[in-house]
């Protein structure tokens, strides 16, 4: 594979395939019933009190 | 039997460590064998010294599990960023007085600027910073996992080690001995000595992840991983290089524009995935904490993450505007660093907005100050870098100062007020104080740094555009209007006010260093609180006029 090969493969398939699992990883975040994992998710800081602190 | 096994590479190192001094062939090399030799002693001693007779026969090692989180390299590491970020201010100092009186190269070779200055870019970014993540790091994955730090004596292992890899690297470059690229000077036995350091952090790192009692893995973790897996895999791959002989000096294996392209996909990955990404997972955690309220939008955190993450690696082209490298590469990373804008910003409004229904306390705590302030130099240094990758404003800002102020507000404003804050939050937590020593050394430290950061990024801007527009100045006749040499007397001034700004943000450092060392000692420092309130009338609820304001002032009650 020469350079012209790779890079006609980097900037067709290559740009598909990172568009496509861009859209797919950040429309993830937006699927039904997301927001409630997130509301819950967004409080995991403030649950470290549970075990004890060694000193 | 872990504990005669590691005793046992420890071993193994320093007989390799001899070998380098046997066989040197410049002082440099042996210098490092020495001290890897020393390193050796200490590691086989300390690892021998802990281990205690078995009554059943055998030896043991002391029972560190307590069921609680494993602070102890956390102190260390908490400990290690102060000290090597004064180291590195501190070289910074010098090399900005350097520049603006250039008889303090003192005329040696080691103390000259070309040494000095890597010392100070791998001392602030690397020593400090570096020192800074993985100690957030273990705090942040424990606490957020809420389970036991894996390792914690390959945690250790990862601190000293990493204490090591800087101590070679430091004393490599005032010897000369560098592999010249920028970011990334250590030579090859140095990379590889960090190569297995990192893989130690990876494996402790993930392994606490894995033992989590926390189902989900809360969004600083995933800022974090990315961190730690990019730094490695970039680090692999700019320093593949083959080594003269047994001795300090290697080629890297790609030459002209395939070597310039790979150091910038490294060197601008190491802004965005050390300085940006590790720093990010420092935000997700603390500014929650420090503010008492969840991050602002846990949906945009996790858009954030993968837009960045998917941008970031392709903008390193644009630090070669106008070179051999071919145009279409050149604007793919223009592009890429202008839409780099939008996650930025993402991130910038998640973590400001985060205290929303809690602005008073950017009056009231000046932790929370110092988290607001690295996030506003956040959202700056990343409008600033999207405008300055644009082909036609990088022929102007290339190569002069502007660069230099462009990435010390981002250093200074992002990087280091935001290790700061985080160094002020753990700081009594690890040393079981109520709080810090003195909270006035704190809000002292932030408008010192903050005056810094002003007159340093200010003067070079001024310099930089001022170099850029001179250099490129012609007369009616198609010749230069400037010598290199009048550009460089007309930056004298701004040269000046820079080490001014430096020596301000080093000062305000070292009134952390007391601070951290007071609270460590146990010390609370007697002081009125830092914000009394406005001084109001209870009755009819309503702020006093302003003649009696000093006089309420007087007798106002503490907010707190």
């Amino acid at each position: 594979m020469d350079y012209q090969e790779l890079r006609h493969f980097a900037d067709s398939w290559g740009l598909v395939f990172m568009v496509v699992t861009l859209a797919a990883l950040v429309g993830w975040a937006f699927r039904p019933g997301s927001r409630a994992v997130h509301d819950d998710a967004r409080m995991i800081p403030f649950r470290d009190e549970e075990t004890h602190h060694e000193r | 039997m872990s504990a005669f096994f590691s005793a046992g590479a420890y071993l193994l190192f320093g007989i390799l460590s001899l070998f380098m001094i046997a066989t040197a062939t410049s002082a440099g090399f042996a210098i490092h064998g020495v001290i890897i030799l020393i390193a050796c002693i200490l590691a086989v001693a300390t690892t021998v010294g802990r281990l205690k007779p078995d009554p059943n026969g055998g030896w043991l090692l002391p029972d560190t599990n307590n069921g609680g989180y494993y602070d102890g390299v956390i102190k260390a590491g908490v400990i290690a960023t102060v000290f090597w970020g004064i180291a590195g201010l501190l070289v910074g100092v010098v090399i900005a007085a350097q520049l603006a009186w250039p008889v303090l190269n003192l005329g040696l070779e080691w103390t000259s600027f070309g040494r000095l200055r890597p010392l100070h870019t791998s001392a602030v970014i690397f020593a400090f910073g570096g020192n800074a993540l993985i100690a957030t790091s273990f705090w942040v994955v424990q606490r957020t996992c809420r389970t036991q730090l894996f390792a914690p004596g390959l945690a250790w292992f990862v601190f000293w080690g990493y204490q090591l890899f800087i101590v070679l690297a430091a004393t490599g470059y005032l010897l000369g001995i560098t592999q010249s690229k920028e970011y990334a000077e250590p030579e090859w036995y140095v990379d590889l000595w960090l190569t297995i350091v990192w893989v130690a952090y990876f494996v402790v790192y993930v392994g606490t992840i894995v033992k989590r009692r926390e189902p989900h893995i809360y969004v600083a973790n995933w800022f974090y991983l990315a961190f730690i897996i990019t730094i490695a895999m970039l680090h692999i791959v700019n320093n593949l290089a083959v080594p003269v002989g047994f001795g300090p000096k290697s080629y890297v294996v790609w030459s002209g524009v395939q070597d310039a392209l790979t150091q910038w996909w490294y060197g601008h990955n190491a802004v965005g995935f050390f300085l940006t990404a590790g720093f990010l997972g420092m935000m997700y955690y603390f500014v929650p904490k420090q503010a008492g309220k969840p991050v602002y939008s846990y949906r945009l955190s996790i858009v954030h993450f993968w837009s960045l993450i998917f941008l970031y690696i392709w903008a390193g082209p644009h630090h070669l505007h106008f070179t051999a490298l071919p145009d279409w590469a050149q604007t793919l990373g223009m592009v890429f660093s202008v839409m780099l804008w939008m996650p930025s910003w993402g991130g910038m409004i998640n973590g400001l907005m985060t205290l929303d229904g809690a602005w008073d306390k950017i009056r009231t705590d000046p932790i929370i100050r110092m988290f607001v302030a690295a996030l506003a130099f956040y959202g700056m240094a990343t409008f600033e870098g999207p405008v300055m990758s644009i082909r036609a404003v990088n022929g102007l800002s290339h190569y002069t100062d502007w660069t230099i102020g462009h990435v010390h507000s981002g250093a200074l404003g992002w990087n280091g007020m935001i290790t700061f804050a985080c160094v002020y939050f753990l700081t009594p937590r690890l040393f079981g104080a109520s709080r810090m020593y003195s909270l006035r050394m704190i809000n002292w430290h932030f408008w010192l740094a903050m005056g810094g950061i002003v007159l340093y990024a200010s003067s070079m801007w001024v310099a930089g555009i001022m170099q850029g527009l001179m250099w490129r100045e012609f007369n009616a006749e198609g010749y230069l209007v400037y010598a290199f040499a009048e550009v460089v007397a007309a930056m004298h001034p701004y040269y000046i006010i820079r080490w001014l700004g430096g020596v301000m943000y080093l000062a305000g450092a070292l009134l952390m260093a007391w601070n951290v060392w007071m609270t460590a000692k146990g010390r609370l420092r007697d002081e009125a609180p830092l914000d009394a309130g406005l001084p109001y009338n209870p009755e009819t609820d309503k702020p006093l006029a302003a003649p009696a304001f000093a006089k309420a002032a007087a007798h106002a009650q503490p907010a707190e």
